[in-house]
Parts: C-alpha cells; sequence; structure tokens
C-alpha cells in the first residue's frame, strides 16, 4: 500500500499477476462494446450490415452521420432537451440550495420538522397515477413546465448540499456576518455561495444528466411530436424502431439498402445524442466522486 | 443587547440549544428571511410530493375526472381485492421479485471486488483509466443503454460478429424470453459497476493506514489485508447500500423494463410498476392502478423500516 519498495512474497506476486489480469478483463467488458458502437457508426453501411465491423471502423464513411444531420425530428428533440435541460438545473440548483441553506443553519427553529417533512418524500410517495393526475389538473401537459418542475426538487441532492454547508461553513462566520449586520439573505448571497462552487457544480451536474438522460416524463407528459426531447425521440426511433421520416430522405434505394443505412444510422444516432455528456465527462468524474463523497460522509 | 452578548461569549453553546435565553418566537422573527428562503423548495415539494400522497385516496374511490379526488364515490377496498385476485397478481409479483432479487444479488458483489482490486493495483495509470471506462456507463441514458443492447445483439451486433470469428451460427438473443431478466440484470452491472466502485473505493482510502502497517509488520499476505482490514473496513457501507437496494426491492427500473418489454418477453418482463403504467396511462383505470401503485409504496415502505431495524439489530449500521 504505502511503501512501494517493500519487497513481495511469492504468493503476493500471484495475487497482482491475477488482480490486474481481472482489472484488465473488467476494462475489456465495459470498453470493447462502446468502442464497437463507435467504430460501426463511422463505417460503411455495408460493412455493418456484413458483420465485420469489430472495435475499428471498416470502410470508414460520414454516411449515418450526414442522415441524421437531416433529419428535423432529430435535431429539434436535442434542441428541445438543450432548453429543457437549461431551464430545469436552473431551476432545480435554485431551489435546492435555497431549501439546503436553512437547513445547515443552527439558528433556525423548525429545522427538524422541515427535514422530516424532506425526508417522508424519499419513504413514501403517491405514485405515478396521482401524480400524473395532478400534472393533468394543473394543465401543465404539453408545456415545458411539466418537464422542469414535478421533480425540480431531488431530496437526496438538497442534503448534500446541506451536509456541504454545514461542513464547510463554520458557525462562527455566520455569527460573525451577524455582528457586521448582515441579514440572512445577505449572509447567504455574499459568503455562503462564493463559498460553495464545488457544491454548486455537483448540483449543476447531477441534475442536468438526470434531465438530459430522462425520457419517461416525456412519455406521459407530452402528446406533441414538437416537444419531444431527444430521449424519446431515441426511444421511438431506436427502441420502437419508427424510422419513418428517417426513411424518406433515403427513397429512392431499394430496400437492402435502406435496411443497411438504418443500421449504420442507428449507431451513429446513439453516438451523437451521448455527444454532450461525453465532453462534460472528464468535469463530471471529478465532480461527482466529489458529492458522492459528500453525500457518502452524510451517508 | 445582553442577550447578543451572552450569544457572543457563549458561542455557539446558545445556539444549541433551542429553548434557552430568548423565546422561539423572537427567533423566528430575527431569521424570518431563513424561513422565505426554504419556502420555495418546500413549497415545490409540498405541491409535487404532498398533494400526490393525498390524491392517492382515488385508490379507494371509483375516481371520475368531473368529479375530482374528493367527489368521486367511495369504493373501499374493491381495486384492491380486483388486483390480489386477478390471475396477473402472481405474475406480477413473482416477476417482480425475482428481477429485483436477482438484480441484488449480482449487483452487490461486483462493485466490491472491482473496488478492493483497484485498490491493490500498482499502476496508478492502469487504475485511472480502469476506473474511467468503468465508471463510464453510468452516465448513458436508458434509451441509449437499451439501445446498445438492442444493436449489440442484432444480427449485424458485435456478438454475433465474435461468434463469427470463431465460425459460430448467428443467434438472436432478443427474442428468446429465458435471457429476459438476465440481459436486464447483466446490462445493469455493466452500466453501475463503476460508479458503486467509486463509494467503495471512497470508503477503503478512509481505513486508518495503521491498521496497514501493524499488518505489514506482522507479515500478513495482500489476500490477508484484503479480508481482515479492507472487508470489515467497507462493510458499513456495503449494508448501506443493501438496505437502499433492499428497501426499493419492489421498485425495479421499470424505465428501462419499459423499454425492454415486448409482446415476445411479456410473460416473464411485466412487473407491478409497468402494469401500473400500462393500466393507468394506456388503459386509463386511474383507481385501479393507483391501488397496485398504492400498495406498491406500502410494501416498500415496511420494507425499508424493516431492513434498516434489522441492520440496527444486527450490524450497529443503520440509516439512522
Amino acid at each position: 500500500m504505502a511503501n512501494n519498495k517493500q519487497i513481495l512474497s511469492h504468493s503476493d506476486r500471484i495475487f497482482h499477476i491475477f488482480n490486474n489480469l481481472f482489472l484488465i478483463i473488467c476494462f475489456i467488458v465495459v470498453f470493447f462494446p462502446l468502442a464497437n458502437v463507435v467504430a460501426q457508426s463511422f463505417s460503411s453501411p455495408a460493412s455493418v450490415v456484413s458483420g465485420k465491423v469489430l472495435f475499428l471502423p471498416v470502410k470508414p464513411s460520414l454516411i449515418g452521420y450526414k442522415n441524421i444531420m437531416e433529419d428535423r425530428e432529430l435535431l429539434s428533440g436535442f434542441l428541445n432537451s438543450f432548453i429543457y435541460t437549461v431551464l430545469g438545473t436552473l431551476i432545480s440548483v435554485a431551489l435546492t440550495v435555497t431549501g439546503a441553506y436553512p437547513l445547515a443553519r443552527k439558528t433556525f427553529a423548525g429545522k427538524k420538522v422541515f427535514t422530516w417533512i424532506f425526508t417522508f418524500t424519499m419513504i413514501f410517495n403517491g405514485g405515478l397515477i396521482p401524480t400524473y393526475l395532478l400534472v393533468k389538473d394543473l394543465n401543465m401537459r404539453d408545456t415545458v413546465w411539466a418537464m422542469v418542475l414535478p421533480n425540480a426538487v431531488a431530496v437526496w441532492n438538497l442534503f448534500i448540499a446541506r451536509a456541504f454547508f454545514e461542513n464547510t461553513i463554520p458557525d462562527g462566520l455566520y455569527e460573525a456576518a451577524e455582528l457586521d449586520g448582515c441579514n440572512d439573505i445577505r449572509i447567504f448571497t455574499s459568503i455562503v455561495l462564493p463559498l460553495s462552487k464545488p457544491i454548486l457544480a455537483v448540483l449543476v451536474l447531477f441534475y442536468a444528466i438526470g434531465i438530459w438522460n430522462n425520457y419517461f416524463d416525456g412519455l406521459i407528459y407530452l402528446t406533441k411530436a414538437s416537444k419531444f426531447p431527444l430521449q424519446l425521440v431515441l426511444r421511438n426511433v431506436l427502441i420502437k424502431s419508427q424510422m419513418q421520416t428517417i426513411l424518406q430522405a433515403s427513397s429512392g434505394q431499394d430496400q437492402s439498402e435502406i435496411m443497411a443505412l438504418t443500421e449504420v444510422m442507428k449507431y451513429s444516432i446513439i453516438v451523437f445524442s451521448s455527444l454532450p455528456v461525453m465532453l462534460l465527462y472528464p468535469f463530471i468524474q471529478k465532480y461527482f466522486v466529489k458529492g458522492i463523497m459528500i453525500g457518502s460522509v452524510k451517508g | 443587547m445582553a442577550a447578543a452578548d451572552a450569544v457572543i461569549q457563549k458561542g455557539r453553546k446558545v445556539l444549541k440549544q433551542p429553548g434557552a435565553g430568548s423565546s422561539l418566537s423572537k427567533r423566528i422573527l430575527k431569521h424570518w428571511q431563513l424561513y422565505l428562503l426554504i419556502l420555495p423548495s418546500l413549497l415545490s415539494v409540498i405541491i409535487f410530493k404532498y398533494i400526490p400522497m393525498y390524491g392517492v385516496q382515488i385508490a379507494f374511490r371509483d375516481y371520475q375526472p368531473a368529479k375530482g379526488f374528493m367527489g368521486s364515490p367511495w369504493v373501499g377496498l374493491k381495486y384492491f381485492q380486483d388486483f390480489f385476485s386477478s390471475y396477473q397478481f402472481s405474475r406480477l409479483l413473482i416477476n417482480t421479485l425475482s428481477i429485483s432479487i436477482y438484480s441484488l444479488l449480482a449487483l452487490l458483489p461486483v462493485p466490491v471486488i472491482l473496488a478492493l482490486s483497484l485498490n491493490e493495483t500498482r499502476w496508478r495509470f492502469f487504475k485511472k483509466s480502469v476506473q474511467t471506462i468503468t465508471y463510464a456507463p453510468y452516465f448513458i441514458s436508458t434509451v441509449v443503454l437499451v439501445s446498445i443492447i438492442f444493436q449489440f445483439l442484432s444480427p449485424y451486433g458485435l456478438l454475433n460478429n465474435l461468434l463469427g470469428l470463431f465460425g459460430i451460427e448467428k443467434v438472436d438473443l432478443m427474442a428468446n424470453p429465458a435471457l429476459f431478466k438476465s440481459l436486464y440484470v447483466w446490462s445493469g452491472v455493466w452500466q453501475q459497476a463503476g460508479y458503486y466502485a467509486v463509494i467503495y473505493l471512497a470508503a477503503l482510502a478512509g481505513i486508518n493506514s495503521e491498521l496497514y502497517e501493524a499488518a505489514w509488520i506482522d507479515g500478513a499476505s495482500t489476500l490477508q489485508k484484503i479480508i481482515h482490514i479492507d472487508l470489515p473496513g467497507i462493510m458499513p457501507t456495503i449494508i448501506i447500500i443493501l438496505i437502499l437496494n433492499t428497501a426499493s426491492i419492489l421498485n425495479v427500473d421499470y424505465q428501462k423494463i419499459l423499454l425492454m418489454q415486448n409482446q415476445l418477453n411479456m410473460e416473464v418482463s411485466d412487473v407491478i410498476s409497468t402494469y401500473v403504467y400500462r393500466q393507468g396511462l394506456v388503459s386509463v383505470q386511474y383507481s385501479f392502478s393507483s391501488a397496485i401503485g398504492l400498495f406498491n409504496s406500502v410494501i416498500s415502505m415496511i420494507l425499508f423500516y424493516g431492513v434498516n431495524f434489522m441492520a440496527r439489530k444486527y450490524s450497529e449500521t443503520s440509516l439512522w
């Protein structure tokens, strides 16, 4: 562990060989399917249907990407998801930090009651149908609000934020600020928030990825195709195989060619739709780990 | 001002005592802005979580949209009886439980082993690479994950391409309902093992290094260190994850199952929550499906308390 120069015993050496072998297998099992998807997406349609593509593109081509760029449904889904994600993340993060800050203050009377109100929603819920009926009665269906409001506050994230405030901001700081005549809102905006950039980053990523990856709210609350988020469009195209719009672009070709093209396009769509999250992955990795740590301290 | 002076002098102690010194109402008045700040999130939870809890009474009523939650006629336990006596009930319960337990058993050991293994490797760059790659699938959306499974198993997918290298004939695994559960569970392990491993690695990093020094002096082998230091060290974390997963045993990932479901595998893939979705939102039987949803929530709540109680009693580790 600590001492790299320590001499390994025979059994330890065998252990390390098997240990590293195990890790290499884990790496292969996770990496190769991903590599294959990327390789297929950059291959020619004929190579894809002939089953030749393993981990490198065969007869590299961009035809899959070229075709999906012409698909309106997909691009509108991309744009919708972008709007839902930005708006939803703003609302969620704002609600979460303003909710977590009072709970982190020792002078806040009623802390226990409020905490319990939030906690109980993690243990019990009204279920899918009553929630759906509420959204329907509020006339929020087919609006952007159905995408961003019902799950705006994730209680788990609120508790992570509270734990962060409790652990990083000493009580003395609040007391000093109060003596200087700062009110509670001023303390929040001028002292707490500037000290909380790491937790803000964690929350932004948690919420943004959650909203970007969600298809189900779109499925139950939206009926107009022009409002569908990307994940719902993907579901219809990739899983329900509704490729009509896409196929129109390639009409005039014979059936087997269309099928081959569809196959490549599916891979291209998978890569294209995962691009935003993958570009953020280095940050995600850094901050998600931090978020998990804060969460587990409180556990 | 006297009260303020006392606060300064005694510092935190005074603040900690709720009833001390100034009266409660004074404290509330002084910190009214805190209540203003918590209001939006509180309202959000009350509207979107507590109103549906109140609305769940439609499970006991014959809900008619025009009459609302309160106006619809009371029918008592009718819908519960309908559900328990329907031929679907045992099938749904068995599918839900078997998928969850299978998932629970598969997803518990793999991340533990991965974390212990990562913790032992001496090549830092290698460790980082494996961690980065195994963690990545966690951020793939459910829709994309299921599409990858479909593409992977398709006649032109990776699996058949690999089998082709060895001259094995093409197989269509998606059409085989017997494999549905394994596909669901192991794709879940593939997606989440890296994520849980990160949690265990954090726990491993917190183990007191003196323990390792003592073990080293005693001449313990690596395997002995893992068994006698690492495993006990992360046991509380394992138990907490077990509690959380056991409590949600009825709440399988229905959003994923819904995507993987088709006519061929319905017999093995239909679970309580996908049934609630179908009956409620596709067949528009609001009351009936609310009753099933409520049944699900209540059992989950009992399980949550039950498992937590057992953990507290037998292992000294619990959520509270």
